[in-house]
Order: structure tokens, then sequence, then C-alpha cells
């Protein structure tokens, strides 16, 4: 039996509400409105850093040097165009070196082409458990549609053929050359034909010949399926096309279009992890993505699904949430409006590639030391022991601090640092097991914090250096997720 | 066995220029004005200086590397000329250079001087670090500034010594409120102007819990001594300063790396300040030491060098700062000329300036500033921050 073996979630900190957007913007398109509300990655967050905090809750408990063989990526706005994204996670996972890694890209059903391309090469005996990840930050034009309709988000599945907690039993796919939403090698942002013909041409034809494709191959009827889950960013049509097949529309999972939005090439997946933490054993669901065609997969739910079950997936991050009420401050995030950084902000020096190579370990993996000697724990890798009461030379094994909690030290809110989202917030941590280091503080407020408070790591972009077109990644300190 | 430097080594001429933001004044400008002062103060000629130190932090912002920028600016006639760097230890740091060197017999006069020129960088606080601190701490560190650094001892403080976040700002503005007003009345000093310690309470935050009058000036400036043998200091004056001690404690890495450190006070000064009163047999400093001038970068610096240095015991420095001891007119004047706060803090510089100040109060120049029955004074420098630094303390006397 070859599926699911694990689930994890990421929804970023930030949502914002969608008439926030508007009342900036509502004077341009006075049409482009939707209601509720979507996630917006912070300023140090892309596709890759969301997709490792998904990959980190999916494999909370797993040990990842015996188990994964693979490691996929789904995501449409990697941060490079060369330089595989599946890489920087793996490093920043630990992940043991030799395994297969891949980017899937370039269409919004990526994610469920990364699934199957798992799940073949497991039935396949080609590897026995492969990650996949799917996530997109999409930055979209001022005012536009797109910017109500996507919101960030990213999950993660682990595939494997032991301790399956949903069975991946079938699949159907389309694909087409219909280009109802592009970006050219040069475009940065997203263009879009009109919405009513991507709805009924795209989403309505496409998804209804994916899923009667499905049901035909392995002579289902839709009924069978307790839950839907349909990736279409137009609420009422994914419900209408599931119950024009014969659905209850009750079985059709929430599109999240009100507390998330479109998150692209992640999308499916989200939703299928928020499917996930309510099913039930024996449920069989259907998962449709849509994209240049449409990927349909049909699982079933094992009695094993219960194990995951503390994992943080869709739902606890949902429900961890800071409102962002200051439009413009989401321009800034996403580097849509030329800002005055001042000559400080401007000042950088240039990263040296190889002293990132030497030093990868430390920097994505969040590696130190623990003296043999004397037990002590070091961040980052030293060779001479800090303890002042040993100082052994060379006698360090590697360890690792990415999945230890720790205690806040010590902190401060500097407006005088440089930062896209000022205060730029930093302290000292103590891991727990020791272990001292001073970190940046992601994804809280300066008045929430307190000496001594639990802390957790998380993987975070350090800058990115246009001029040479660079994103360097570090883990953050944050305040430990209720 | 070692000696240590007591009474080894006499400064015989000193000067300091106005420091402030000097928009007339390039680094040559500065270390000129503050040469000639020095050179005039000693009675000697150009000529009879045998060796150069040069002390300077941001090169990369205006003068350059190495000792050339003080050769050429003096037309230093190819003596051997060494430029030292140690972050704001910088300037004591070219002063203990000439000082040794002088005390190994292998010249009998030397110059030390120390010159910053911050104001050319086109934004206010210290030039940006990220381009001065190396290779990986881009990538391993915040993108802290100085203040935020030090915010997070002030952060730590509060916490250890349970004090509320407005019990403990009054503390530090108390001591800021102080420096100002001795800074009023030094006509070199960059900030001259008295303000309240509500004033200092009200101002705009810089970096969570100190505030825009918690921070030093930043400044350009140059100061310099000419120090010879102390059994030559007679023949060039009457009232020759001795140096007592010279002490430099660098981090080991444990305030950074190792959960025993407390955050509370300097490592670095701790032990910086055992040796230097081991050095000058100094047995109870809160007794003995009449004035001290101490690296008061922050306000809470300043309140936790007075413990470090021992004129306070630990947690109490607060107790001290209320009644009045560290005031101009108290039992322990500290910053009688305004210190880094108002004098300023161009960094290369500063040690140097610090002393210039224990230099004049033993003479008993200091006017205004004057404080009684000045016979040893201690300066202090830090360079760098709380978590990884360089203390160096040196003390002086008749």
């Amino acid at each position: 039996m070859v599926g699911i073996t694990s689930y994890g979630g990421y929804i970023p900190w930030y949502r914002m509400e969608r008439m926030t957007a508007y009342k900036a913007m509502g004077w341009l398109n006075p049409a482009a409105i939707l209601p509720g509300e979507r996630s917006i990655a912070n300023y140090d967050e892309d596709s890759v850093t969301m997709a490792v905090a998904a990959a980190r809750d999916c494999l909370k408990g797993i040990d990842k040097k015996k188990k994964i063989d693979g490691l996929y990526i789904a995501t449409t706005t990697s941060p490079y165009r060369q330089r595989e994204g599946a890489g920087i996670i793996g490093t920043a996972l630990s992940l043991q070196p030799s395994i297969r890694t891949a980017d899937f890209t370039d269409s919004t059903k990526a994610g469920t082409g990364a699934i199957l391309s798992a799940y073949d090469a497991i039935k396949a005996g080609s590897a026995k458990n492969i990650l996949v990840c799917a996530s997109d930050l999409r930055k979209e034009l001022a005012g536009g549609y797109q910017e109500q309709l996507y919101g960030d988000s990213a999950a993660a599945l682990l595939l494997g053929d032991t301790d399956v907690i949903a069975s991946i039993e079938g699949s159907y796919s389309i694909s087409y050359d219909f280009s109802d939403s592009w970006r050219a090698d040069f475009d940065e942002f997203e263009r879009a034909w009109e919405d009513r013909w991507r709805r009924d041409e795209g989403y309505e034809k496409q998804l209804t010949e994916s899923i009667a494709g499905l049901l035909t191959k392995y002579k289902l009827n839709i009924k069978d399926f307790a839950k839907i889950v349909i990736a279409c960013h137009f609420e009422r049509a994914g419900v209408a096309i599931a119950t024009k097949l014969g659905a209850d529309p009750s079985r059709v999972q929430d599109s999240m279009m009100r507390t998330m939005g479109d998150s692209g090439a992640g999308y499916p997946l989200v939703l299928l992890v928020a499917a996930l933490e309510e099913a039930k054993p024996g449920d069989k669901i259907l998962v449709v993505s849509y994209g240049n065609g449409s990927d349909a997969l049909f699982l079933q739910v094992t009695d094993q699904i219960e194990k995951v079950r503390d994992n943080k997936g869709i739902k606890k991050w949902l429900a961890r949430k800071k409102m962002l009420d200051n439009y413009d401050k989401y321009l800034a995030f996403r580097e849509e409006i030329p800002m005055d950084k001042g000559f400080r902000g401007e000042e950088s020096s240039s990263t040296q590639i190889s002293a990132l190579w030497r030093g990868r370990k430390s920097f994505l993996g969040l590696w130190g030391s623990r003296c043999k000697k004397c037990g002590t724990p070091i961040y980052p890798i030293q060779r001479v022991c800090v303890n002042p009461d040993c100082g052994a030379i060379d006698e360090m094994e590697d360890y690792c601090f990415a999945d230890r909690k720790g205690t806040l030290f010590t902190y401060t809110a500097d407006l005088l640092a440089y930062s896209i989202n000022p205060p730029a917030i930093y302290g000292v941590l103590d891991f727990e097991g020791g272990g001292r280091f001073w970190f940046d503080i992601a994804d809280c407020a300066p008045e929430s914090l307190k000496v001594g408070m639990p802390m957790e790591m998380t993987f975070r972009i350090k800058y990115v250096e246009h001029g040479r077109g660079v994103s360097t990644y570090s883990w953050k300190a944050a305040p430990v997720m209720e | 066995m070692a000696e240590g430097i007591k009474d080894k080594v006499a400064i015989i001429g000193m000067g300091c220029t106005k420091f402030g933001e000097r928009w007339d004044a390039g680094y040559s400008d500065l270390i000129v004005e503050a040469f000639k002062e020095c050179l005039e103060d000693a009675g000697i000629e150009k000529k009879d200086i045998q060796a150069a130190w040069l002390g300077t932090c941001f090169d990369e912002q205006f003068c350059g590397k190495s000792a050339l920028p003080l050769s050429h600016t003096l037309k230093l006639p190819f003596i051997p000329a060494t430029r030292v760097e140690n972050f704001c230890a910088t300037g004591s740091e070219a002063l203990r250079g000439a000082c040794y060197a002088v005390a190994s017999g292998a010249y009998d006069i030397a110059l030390a001087l120390g010159v910053e020129k911050l104001k050319d960088c086109g934004y206010g606080g210290l030039p940006e670090f990220s381009r001065q601190v190396g290779t990986e701490s881009r990538m391993l560190f915040p993108n802290a500034t100085a203040p935020g650094a030090f915010a997070m001892m002030a952060t730590r403080y509060f916490a250890r010594y349970n004090l509320k976040p407005d019990e403990g700002k009054r503390i530090l503005a108390k001591v800021s409120s102080k420096s100002h007003h001795n800074g009023a009345m030094n006509p070199k000093a960059h900030l001259r102007r008295e303000i309240t310690v509500e004033q200092v309470m009200s101002a705009p935050i810089i970096a969570w819990p100190l505030g825009l009058y918690d921070c030093c000036g930043v400044s350009d400036g140059s100061a310099a001594a000419i120090v010879t043998r102390a059994d030559m200091a007679k023949k060039f004056r009457a009232d020759p300063v001795y140096i007592k001690a010279l002490q430099i404690s660098v981090s080991s890495g444990i305030e950074l790396m190792h959960s025993s450190y407390d955050g509370t006070h300097i490592e670095t000064t701790t032990h910086a300040a055992i040796a230097a009163y081991k050095e000058a047999g100094v047995k109870n400093a809160r007794e003995e030491v009449s004035m001290a001038e101490v690296h008061d970068c922050f306000s809470i610096t300043e309140l936790v060098t007075t413990e470090d240095l021992q004129f306070s015991p630990r947690g109490k420095a607060g107790d001290d700062v209320t009644a009045g001891r560290f005031n101009l007119d108290g039992a322990q004047p500290i910053q009688s000329d305004g210190g880094l706060k108002c004098f300023g803090h161009p960094i290369g510089a500063s040690g140097l300036r610090m002393m210039y100040e224990v230099y004049k109060q033993l003479q008993g120049k200091a006017g205004p500033r004057q404080i009684k029955n000045v016979k040893l004074g201690v300066t202090h420098n830090l360079g760098g921050f709380p978590l990884m630094n360089i203390a160096s303390v040196l003390i002086a006397g008749l």
C-alpha cells in the first residue's frame, strides 16, 4: 500500500481583510472585491521557507536520516530560476545528501504532479519515502483581482509504503495548454484572462472532466467520497462542479477562500491537509488540482490516521494570526513600492557563496557542536569548547538545534537597525539542554515578549542581496505556538 | 614574574579637539588639531618623537588602513608608526602600545593618537556594521545596532533586579541627566545642554527600552598623548601623570555562547578591572579611585560598569546613582567632562579623550568641572557589544 504517511501545513502569521486592500485600491477596480481575509507571508518568507515550515510539521517525530530518500517541492514562485528549491529545503531540514530531489513548477497543478511522481517512484521501488512540499507566494499587481484571490501557504506530505494514513488508490490526469493565467520568463506579475472565462471554460469544464474521468476509471460514484477537495478559488463554482456530478455539497471541503486564499501549487495540498485533519478511518477523499489541466486523486483513509493528529496541520496555523491592517506594509513586504530604506538600509556587503557553502550546516541547518568531553552544546559549530572549565580542542560532535525549544534570555526592539518591518526584534535564546545564541525574532509583537518565555526556531530569509541575486536564509526565534 | 606597568611611564603632554559634528574638518584636520595642542602641552618638538601609534576604528569609512594617515598628515620623519584597532577600545589600545614601547626601553618618547571621522557616512548612528565585522557575521547575527545590543542588557538588568520598565528607565535617566550637567560646562563637548530626568524618560525610543537620551553622541574628534619614561618625566614638566595600570580583556565567547553569563554585567570589564586594580595596587576601588571616565556609550553601560569597576555592589548602582555618588560634587564623580554621552564618541579617540580628562583633573586644570583632591583616575572603554567585546581599564595618578 502506497500513500501518505504524515502531513504538515503552514499558514503565515499575517492575514489581511480583503477590504483593507480594497479600501486602498478599490478606486482602481471597483469590482475587484471578495469577502473575508487572505494570508500574507511575512517579509522574511518565501515559498522555500514556507515549505520548510510545513515539512518540519510533517516530519515531527520522524527519523529523517533513516526515512527520507526523496524530496520534491512544487511551486510556481521559486526564489531562484536556477538553484534548486528542494536543495535549500533539504539542507534546512538536515536531510542526508544521498536523496533524490526535484522542483516541480510552472503550473498550479505541480503539487499534485509531485505527489503522483512520488507515488510512482515508491510503487516502482525506487524510493521508500518521499517528502512532497507544495508552496506558493505570488506577487500580485496592486488593486488587481488576483490580489483578492490569492493567499500564501504551504503543505507537506510524506509518502511511503508503511504506516500509511491515507493510501493513494488512483488518479486521473488531463493536460491542456489552457493559458488562462501566466507569467512569462521576464514577468514579475501574473497576467490572467477574463475571470468568467477562467471559471467556465477552465475550472468548470476541466475539473468536471478530471473528476468524471477518475469516477469512470475506478467505477466510483462521487457519493462514495466522504471528502471532496477541489482547488477552485471560485467558491460557488467549486461546489457546483461537485454537486452537478451528484455530490452532497456538505462533502465538499471548505475552499478556505474566506480565511486564506488560493495558494497556487500549494492550494490543493493545503486543502487536503485540512481534510485529513477531520478525516475518519475508511473515508474516501477526492483531491482535484487545477492549472493547465487537472489531476484528480483518489485517497482512502486508514486507521493509522490518528497517529499524526498532534501536528499543527492547517487548523492550528490558521488559528495563530495577526491582522495586517496596513495595505502599504503588505506592498512593502512584497517590494512593490520604492521605499526609503535610508543609506543605512542600502549599505551591505556581498555574500561569499563559498563561505556560505562551508558554513551551510550552521547557517542553513542550525547545527552546532557538542563537546564530547564536557557535553556542552554550542552554536554555531566550534572546534574549541566554550565551557570555561573545559576548553577541549577538536573533541566535538555535531549537534542540531533546529528542533529544540528555548527560553528568551533577553531581547530588544530596535528602531535604528534597518528592517523592512521595523522595529528589528532580536534577542538571546537559551536552548533546552544547553546552548545559547543571539537570533532575530520573527512573527511577534515586541510588547508580547518577556524574559524567560518559551521560544522555538523557524527558518526564514536572512536577507536578499538584489545586486547579485542571492537569497540568504537563516533560523530565527519565534514565540512557541500555543 | 611579570612586574606590570605601574609607575614606569608618564604622560607629559595631551591634546584633544573639540568633539562634535565637525562638518568643517576631515580626519587630517582633526589629527593636526589634537597633535598641536599635545605637542605644545609637552613642550617638545616633533623630531623628539621616536615612535607613534595611531588608533582608528572605522578605517573603511574615512582615513583608510595602516599608520600612513598619521605619518602623512604629520609628516613624521620615517619613524616607526603602527595603527591599532580594537573597536571602541582603540584609543586606549594606541596609548597602551606607546606606553609599552617606552616601558620596554626601546624608546624614550612616543606618541599615541586616536582619531575618528564618523560624520561622513550620510546617516545617523554609527556606520552600518555589516561591512565591518567579518565574513560570516552577516549570516549568523541579527542585523543589530549598538543601541539594540546594549538595550538587551537593559532588558536583562531590569528583569534580574525586578525593575518595572519605568523604574529602570528612571535610574538610567538619572545617569544621562548627570552627564549632560557636566557636559554643558565643557567647551570641547559635543552636546552642551542640560536635560531633565523627565526629558530623558519621554525621549523617542531607539531600541527598547533605550531612548534617544540613553545614547551617546556620534561625533568626530581626535585626542593624543605623548608619553615618556617615568624617570625622565620631570625633565619635561613639574606635573606629569603616571600610568598605574593598563589592562585589557577580550571576550572568550562565553557571553555569546555559554549560559553561565548572566547578561547584567560586562564580563571583560570585570576581568580588566580586577587585573588593573592588582597592577595599580588598589585594594578598595570604591574608596581609592577619585574619579572615573567610563564607557557610557549607553546609560545602561555606565550603570553596569560602575558595578563591574567595583564602585557599587552588584545590583546596587541604581541606589548610588540616585544618591548622587557619581555626580560632579559626589563622593566618586564619573564623566566629569560629560562622558561619551555629551563629550561625544569618535571611536578611535575616545580612550585618549578620557585620559585627557583624568590628566587635566589630576593636574587641577579642569576649570569649573574641577574635582577636589584627585589622586587616582580610571578610564574604561568597552568595544563591541555586551555579548562580544573588548574592555580596557587604565589607571593614572600623580
